[in-house]
């Protein structure tokens, strides 16, 4: 019994991170109905950077952790410049877009290879003091709450900026309709290139509390998380935050109830791209979409 | 009677697009729909090409009951269609844009052309001429090597036309033929739908343009609200009140 | 003679190789000249390939028929998979089929017919070079004949506009299961090649990144002719010796290479390298100018 509470609470704690992933994955989704395939390779370049700030520039998390977000989100913006606002008049824009973003998440695993090398790495032991809270069977470190509530921080604050604040509603207006939005009188390109900045940063900060969770860094490290990402957000409706944060802890999860039922980590996520599929055939929408489906 | 619309109503998410419409087309003839936006023309059109199925109601093509039929079904029953936003094949060209309108009457087996066979090279020659004559029939046909995407507006939809004319339609539904045309372009247009109803081809178009309408259609049909307002000859419908309540009197304050 | 045999001695892997990834182009380029973006190819490569393996390891079958089964298997998946996965457009059907993929590579790793982790391992080397490119001129061609055939104008005008593909008659969805199950059944068959050229086989090779690899051969050569996917895997498969050829390093440098030609691709000539060789504004080559028919 205990067992599996602790399996479920590790299930809500990696589930966060997924959710963080798939919340800037989906916001630009949502906006541009492009899929931005490098949207890993910048989770990655976020986990090594933070890395490399801790344990070369001697700097500490609290200052590491800022510095990369940004840079990620300068990322985002080189993203948006290089790969889409070129293709954004083209007719079959959401088919090149994709692509483009192929060719960008290549540039930047290429370029976390070059700088970081190949080998897999995690952050100096003290960089964050672990403190372990046990009940009966149940451990929970210091560590995974402060991964659960800086990720559920930014998720909530993103929520509020999207609904509350002048940029973010124009954001949503953009993503609703961007001629319409284009009349308003809202500036669509700079908008856009800011909903590249923010997704990129949250992408970014995932990747640095992927690596402290797991205490491991590699420059693939996002290759699982990009399937896992896509699998997140058609479950929660492409473009829909709150799909996303709910998908994400639903992910994270089903793959620790899986381990828990069948004994061994290989089904683990057999059952998570089964049920994808399933959403895929059965409901496209997702489970909290709204956006119906476009027709061409 | 070539077709009968009866009762046809469709919904959105709750909004009625189209609400127990009623219409009858005769064999040969060119039959006006009009009406102001959001009437549900459009819609209507969708319907009878098999684009979307009504919510209720039936559609009776030569006496068979035809809604809910798949488009490519319709389109086998002879009935073609050219869009309002124009849908040709950007990236061919125009002789290869009305080939690909043959495909409800070419033949064009693959094997012979696998191996080559000499039958295969006549029918491709054959299917290239009409489709040449198709675009001589609209006017266009020095473009035929062009890549449609290089036209300009008023040949993209002759091209539309021709590739629909490929098919050999009885039906020839035409929404907005003539939108955004010069006049030069307008009279020549009507001239290609006079003709073609001279062939014996049934026309039903959707069109704003009320000099075009008037001057072309045997029957006016016209909507409001997803309803039919009524239908007639273009005297009776240019002279009913409710139409120029409707639809004229808002035409004629634009003018 | 000498020269060539030394040549093969040092690059007759590579030339397989080369052989099996234009192969495996061409599958996927048949689902794309029918407009439908596919990232499963990969997923009927492995199902082709195991399915061969395991017949001539395991059951004592021949050679042809075993690689025959494979392929014929593969294609009726294709066919059952994309019956209902082809209603999907665009980023949704992508993302059908690489939960499909992954699913496929996740159940083959877990069986224990398939040899898990560890491979498929014993498989005897009856692939010879000439088969491969025997294979692929054959299937070339039949691509390259399938042109200007009934169903060659429908995967184009359902590539072109599906919608008025349907007004025109075509029933869209027999076309699209038809270019998808063929696809599936050519990947299938270089699957089975493929298998019988190594001696093993792992879940590895048949992954999302390859399903990647595959597209990106598509797009750099072109989708839009035949030919193009050969071009652009040969070209993208034989790069990496060329750069070590010159003295470049590996790794990094490669992959930025690759991503950096895939980026000016998609922007500057999104038709793919053939659109270099064929003239704009012309015919295409395969129908001949309009003139001459006009003097019969």
């Amino acid at each position: 019994m205990d067992l599996l509470a602790q399996q479920l609470i590790n299930g809500l704690f990696i589930g966060s991170v997924y959710g963080l992933f798939a919340v800037g994955y989906t916001l630009v989704f949502g906006v541009l109905d492009i899929l931005n395939l490098a949207h890993a390779a910048v989770f990655t370049l976020g986990g090594l950077l933070a890395l490399w700030l801790v344990e070369t520039a001697g700097l500490s998390l609290w200052l590491a952790f800022p510095a990369s977000v940004l840079a990620c989100g300068v990322l985002g913006l080189i993203l948006d410049r290089v790969a889409f606002a070129p293709l954004r008049q083209r007719a079959d824009s959401n088919f090149s877009g994709l692509i483009s973003s192929i060719a960008m998440a290549i540039i930047f695993e290429s370029a976390a290879l070059g700088l970081f090398g190949a080998r897999t790495v995690r952050f100096p032991a003290h960089t964050v003091s672990v403190h372990i809270w046990r009940w009966g069977g149940i451990s929970i470190t210091s560590l995974q709450v402060e991964i659960v509530a800086v990720a559920l921080l930014l998720m909530v604050g993103l929520t509020q900026f999207l609904n509350r604040a002048r940029a973010g509603k124009a954001i949503r207006a953009v993503a609703e309709n961007d001629r319409t939005a284009r009349l308003l009188g809202i500036h669509v390109d700079g908008i856009i290139a800011f909903t590249f900045f923010i997704s990129s940063a949250l992408g970014g900060a995932a990747g640095i509390l992927f690596g402290l969770y797991f205490d491991s860094l590699s420059p693939d490290m996002g290759r699982s998380i990009e399937l896992k990402g896509l699998a997140v957000i058609i479950l929660g409706g492409m473009g829909s935050i709150p799909g996303a944060i709910i998908g994400g802890l639903a992910f994270g999860l089903s793959e620790v109830l899986t381990v828990a039922i069948t004994g061994t980590s290989n089904l683990r996520d057999a059952v998570a791209f089964t049920v994808l599929f399933a959403v895929l055939i059965l409901r496209p929408s997702g489970i909290f979409g709204r956006r119906k489906m476009r027709e061409a | 009677m070539l077709l009968q619309v009866r009762d046809v109503t469709r919904t959105f998410g709750g909004v009625k697009a189209l609400d127990g419409v009623c219409l009858e087309v005769e064999k040969g003839g060119v039959h006006g729909l009009i009406g102001p936006n959001g009437a549900g023309k459009t819609t209507l059109i969708n319907i009878l090409s098999g684009i979307t199925a009504p919510s209720s109601g039936e559609v009776l093509l030569d006496g068979q009951a035809v809604h809910g039929l798949p488009a490519h079904r319709l389109a086998a029953m002879g009935v073609a269609r050219t869009f309002q936003n124009i849908r040709i094949f950007p990236a061919m060209t125009c002789l290869e844009n009305v080939m690909a309108g043959q495909h409800m009457v070419a033949s064009r087996p693959f094997f012979p052309r696998l191996f080559c066979l000499p039958s295969a090279r006549r029918r491709e020659k054959d299917q290239r001429i009409e489709a040449l004559a198709c675009l001589r029939r609209v006017g266009i046909e020095a473009r035929a090597d062009f890549p449609a995407k290089a036209l300009s507006y008023g040949e993209r939809r002759r091209l539309e036309i021709a590739r629909a004319l490929a098919s050999r339609p009885r039906l020839l539904l035409l929404d907005e033929p003539v939108a955004g045309m010069r006049q030069k372009g307008v009279q020549e247009m009507g001239r290609l739908v006079q003709s073609l109803a001279a062939e014996g081809m049934t026309l039903l178009l959707i069109e704003h343009n009320m000099a075009f309408v008037m001057g072309l259609c045997s029957r006016i049909t016209v909507l409001n609200f997803g309803r039919t307002l009524t239908t007639g000859n273009p005297e009776q419908v240019s002279h009913h009140s409710e139409v120029i309540e409707a639809y004229l009197g808002v035409s004629e304050s634009h003018a | 003679m000498e020269a060539l045999g030394q040549f093969f001695a040092i690059y007759g892997s590579l030339v397989n190789f080369i052989g099996i990834n234009a192969l495996l182009a061409l599958s996927l380029y048949l689902t794309l000249a029918a407009g439908q973006l596919s990232l499963g190819s990969a997923a009927f490569a492995a199902i082709g390939g195991y399915t061969a393996g395991i017949l001539t390891m395991k059951c004592g079958f021949p050679f042809l028929l075993s690689v025959a089964i494979g392929s014929i298997l593969s294609g009726l998946v294709g066919l059952v998979i994309g019956l209902p996965v082809l209603r999907l457009r665009g980023v949704f059907l992508a993302i059908a089929t690489l939960s499909f993929g992954e699913v496929v590579r996740i159940i083959v790793l877990n069986l224990d017919i398939t040899g898990g982790a560890q491979g498929l391992v014993g498989i005897p080397n009856l692939t010879k070079t000439w088969g491969i490119y025997l294979t692929l001129a054959l299937a070339g061609y039949s691509i390259a004949r399938l042109r200007r055939s009934r169903a060659g104008w429908c995967f184009e005008s359902i590539r072109e506009d599906e919608t008025a593909a349907a007004a025109m008659g075509i029933n869209t969805t027999y076309y699209k299961t038809l270019a998808f199950t063929l696809g599936a059944l050519l990947a299938g068959l270089a699957g089975g090649l493929y298998a019988h050229l190594n001696y093993i086989i792992t879940p590895r090779e048949f992954g999302f990144s390859v399903a990647v690899d595959l597209l990106i051969y598509n797009i750099v050569g072109g989708v839009r002719c035949w030919y193009g996917p050969m071009l652009g895997a040969f070209l993208l498969t034989a790069l990496p010796e060329i750069l070590r050829g010159t003295g470049v390093a590996a790794g990094p440098v490669r992959m930025a290479a690759n991503g950096l030609i895939l980026l000016l691709v998609i922007l500057f000539l999104p038709n793919g390298l053939v659109s270099v060789f064929t003239r704009p504004g012309r015919p295409q080559a395969g129908l001949p100018p309009a003139a001459v028919a006009e003097e019969v």
